[in-house]
């Protein structure tokens, strides 16, 4: 009886959003009398993030303060229409409807800070600080403040934007049966390290190498976070998860997180991450979103893990010490593909 | 059915409710008190999202029977911002160790409880004490490396 190790890769691309009935997202910004935004979105952040980077985004394009901008998503009945936060859609959909409305909005503040100043809007520019100025000369200046009591007390204006992203459903061309389901692709490699043991069938995940092609990371931490969490999650899938171990008979499911196992703290594997960036070029500001793709690879790479440990393949999820056992039994004990 | 009077501290405060004939601490701390801090998770003691301390241990409060804490001091995680915020509060924001937050009053109470009686607690240690808690999201890590950071001195008060 004996410990077999093994390495496994994977790699993966992941669509960004999906192609059903179109996949659109709406987003309002308005600002309100003290100069601060509010982002109107009906999708909403899990965790992940999605208020952070929209608040991100909308600042970035409004060329205020991110304290400035408030991101409210309270309510689907009221807000503008949106189709969720899923398919890892939310930075690219969401990101690319904020800033049409963002600029929208930022078009109507300059017209109001021109007034003010008795200069052409087009000749205006925002610090990023919280004031709009004249280019090349910054004491001709506005705060966004008093450019938003003016348009709303005195100029009649409002400050607002609409913004909508909308991917269009791809048919599928009869002839052919072509078509063009995602507009936006992210990837990722994964080198997963087993250790299998041969006489209780147990699977440990000893360590997890992985690059992510995420386009622009609008938010590296919150990427990272994405990534290490995900990569957690996908381990679980791996090796521990299932609803029902003998589908389609519902015999021996868990019941609760008594029999529900999944890694606790002390199953954990070192996962070094490196992050590629390459922007992509219809996403706000080069982003795509790490989503459920962060997940994904560790599953095929842990099963080619154990392939490699000790020759037997499994495909159905998840790799329990069952499966392994009754797979040496067949090929009758460890067959590893090669020393490590 | 019968009300029971409690008199309690709550984060240091004393408080005085009555409990429902065997209401389970969680439900009589966020219905009868008002802390919303411990989260129903299972409400069976499989998750951690409710765990408080009494008298300075740690408890799964959908568990323990609220009549039980009279007389005693039960901490949650809306205590431990005493003016500033603790230490581990500070470094769960630094090390980005929430995700959805779920977890994270049960994660904050685990660990004040075991840097309360081992300051200085080993990675494995650590493992330890939050291993009744369970969490979704975040990989564990940013949890771990959050207490650790806390024990060795490296967070900012």
């Amino acid at each position: 009886m004996a410990l077999h190790r093994g390495r496994g890769f994977a790699a993966i691309n992941y669509p960004i959003g999906m192609n059903l009935g179109g996949d659109p997202s709406q987003a309002l910004v308005h600002s309100n009398p003290d100069g601060k935004f509010t982002v109107a979105l009906s999708a909403i952040d899990l965790g992940q993030g999605m208020k952070s980077v929209t608040r991100q985004i909308a600042a970035e394009t409004l060329g205020v303060p991110i304290e400035d901008v408030y991101v409210d998503t309270a309510d689907s009945d009221t807000g503008p229409h949106d189709m969720g936060s899923f398919a890892s859609r939310g930075t690219h959909r969401m990101g690319n409807a904020v800033i049409q409305a963002s600029l929208e909005a930022r078009s109507v503040m300059l017209e109001a800070a021109a007034e003010e100043l008795e200069v052409d809007a087009a000749d205006l520019v925002t610090d990023g600080r919280g004031n709009i100025h004249v280019k090349g000369a910054p004491s001709r200046s506005i705060t966004t403040m008093a450019a938003a009591q003016a348009a709303q007390f005195k100029q009649g204006r409002t400050i607002a934007g609409r913004g909508i992203f909308l991917i269009p459903l791809s048919e599928v061309d009869p002839e052919t049966g072509e078509m063009t389901p995602v507009s936006c692709f992210a990837h990722a490699a994964m080198l997963v390290e087993v250790e299998v043991d041969d006489e209780t069938g147990e699977v440990a995940v000893l360590d997890m190498q992985s690059a992510y092609e995420v386009g622009r990371a609008l938010n590296p931490k919150l990427v990272e976070q994405q990534l290490r969490g995900g990569a957690w999650m996908g381990m679980s899938h791996a090796i521990w998860e299932t609803t029902e171990p003998y589908y389609p008979a519902r015999e021996h499911g868990p019941r609760d997180f008594n029999f529900y196992l999944m890694p606790g703290p002390g199953d954990l594997a070192p996962h070094h991450i490196s992050v590629l960036e390459r922007p992509a070029p219809d996403g706000p500001y080069g982003g795509k979103g790490p989503g459920e793709m962060c997940a994904n690879p560790v599953l095929p790479a842990v099963v080619n893990a154990v392939y490699d440990a000790i020759g037997v393949r499994i495909d159905d999820l998840p790799v329990t010490p069952e499966k392994v056992l009754r797979g040496l039994k067949a090929i009758g004990g460890a067959r590893p593909r090669k020393a490590l | 059915m019968a009300k029971k009077p409690v008199n309690f501290t709550l984060n240091g405060q004393d408080r005085a409710a009555f409990a429902d004939d065997g209401q389970n601490l969680l439900e009589f701390l966020r219905r009868g008190v008002g802390d919303l801090s411990p989260k129903y998770g299972c409400g069976q003691g499989a998750c951690g999202a409710c765990t408080v301390l009494i008298d300075g241990e740690t408890q799964l409060s959908c568990l323990v029977l609220a009549e039980t804490v009279d007389g005693k001091a039960v901490r949650t995680a809306s205590g431990l911002a005493a003016g500033a915020l603790d230490p581990l509060q500070t470094a769960f924001m630094e090390h980005f160790s929430a995700q959805c937050g779920y977890c994270t009053p049960g994660m904050l109470m685990s660990a004040r409880a075991l840097l309360d009686h081992n300051p200085r607690p080993t990675r494995d240690e650590v493992i330890e004490a939050i291993s009744g808690n369970l969490c979704r999201c975040t990989g564990y890590e940013p949890i771990i490396s959050a207490i650790l950071a806390v024990a060795e001195g490296r967070v900012r008060a």
